[in-house]
């Protein structure tokens, strides 16, 4: 069975699995990382220089064929977002950004409602606006209308590694909202990723667990493993969970008469 | 006189322009986005764009993020 491609925004990716840049070890770890994960989106983020220690650019560390796509890490409001989304594009590296809204500094959750008045400004100056969001129907809606081309729901506390908490709702999502839903924050194994393809989404970004993984090249190897099995199993109509056992071989035609002793 | 670049206050102390900023500042200039006083310059025009005391200048790139 072939997989259609993921498409974003008109433009079409064989890879399912986007990767963050942040908190790798080094540099070597990063680009081993996106060319064994075989991503073609990846993300990035805006700073001030450190005008006394001289850092390396970023950019000379991920292959010219991938998809830039710059979150707005740092922005308390939809105004910020906004700022921060316009400097990127100035920069002449695309106009892809991943809109995160964040004014809670103890849980890190995204500000859904902020996100939306950024999407709508964003989506009408031209950019390609992928918003970060707790998974929320309503939310998504608003979404769709503010012309976000994609929908990233988080799977469980941004960095925590601890999978798919959210997932029911993140199955709304799928089900009712006519976009790609690509999966985001807390997904920290492979098998988590896969189930997060299993249920219908459209692809899953991982960060905080490849890069502080001991060797990130092998697990982003890994995820894209298994994102492209779960997204297999997905394709293939996955058969009901029963509750009771059945059996997998047939019960007639047995080498003997008698009903198995209990 | 006094620029402030990313937040902090800085004496120069001939007028120069922001080309010149930059590479006084910046280990290399690509993809340094400037924006003077709220609006983004572009590249091709921060050698005619002059600074004057008081100004506030962000210098901004690219780092690792989720």
């Amino acid at each position: 069975m072939t997989d259609t491609p993921l498409v974003i925004a008109g433009k079409s990716f064989s890879s399912r699995f986007l990767l963050g840049t942040g908190k790798f070890k080094n540099k070597k770890d990063l680009t081993d990382s996106i060319v064994s994960s075989k991503s073609e989106i990846v993300t990035v983020a805006l700073r001030r220089i450190d005008l006394e220690r001289h850092e390396e650019n970023i950019l000379e560390y991920i292959p010219a064929h991938v998809t830039l796509l710059t979150n707005t890490s740092g922005a308390r409001n939809a105004r910020e977002a906004v700022r921060i989304a316009r400097l990127a594009k100035a920069s002449g590296c695309g106009n892809w950004v991943k809109i995160e809204v964040i004014n809670d500094s103890k849980y890190l959750l995204p500000d859904n409602q902020e996100t939306i008045k950024a999407a709508e400004i964003l989506s009408a100056e031209g950019f390609v606006v992928l918003p970060y969001i707790s998974p929320d129907l309503y939310a998504a809606r608003a979404l769709v209308k503010a012309g976000a081309a994609a929908v990233m729901p988080l799977g469980s506390f941004i960095g925590s590694n601890q999978g798919l908490k959210t997932k029911e709702f993140i199955r709304v999502l799928i089900n009712e909202i006519d976009l790609p839903i690509i999966v985001d924050a807390g997904i920290g194994t492979p098998s988590q990723a896969a189930q997060a393809m299993e249920i219908g989404a459209e692809a899953v970004l991982a960060n905080t667990a490849v890069a502080t993984a001991q060797n990130p090249a092998v697990l982003a190897r890994a995820f894209a493993l298994a994102i492209e099995a779960g997204r297999l199993g997905f394709l293939s109509g996955l058969p009901l969970q029963l509750s009771l056992s059945q059996a997998s071989s047939p019960l007639t035609g047995f080498l003997y008469n008698d009903i198995p002793a209990n | 006189m006094n620029i402030i670049i990313n937040g902090t206050s800085r004496q120069l102390n001939s007028t120069r322009n922001l080309s010149d900023i930059v590479s006084a500042y910046c280990k290399q200039s690509r993809h340094v986005i400037a924006e003077l006083n709220g609006c983004i310059i572009p590249p091709e025009q921060w050698g005619q764009t002059s600074l004057k005391d008081g100004d506030t200048l962000e210098l901004v790139t690219f780092v690792g993020g989720g």
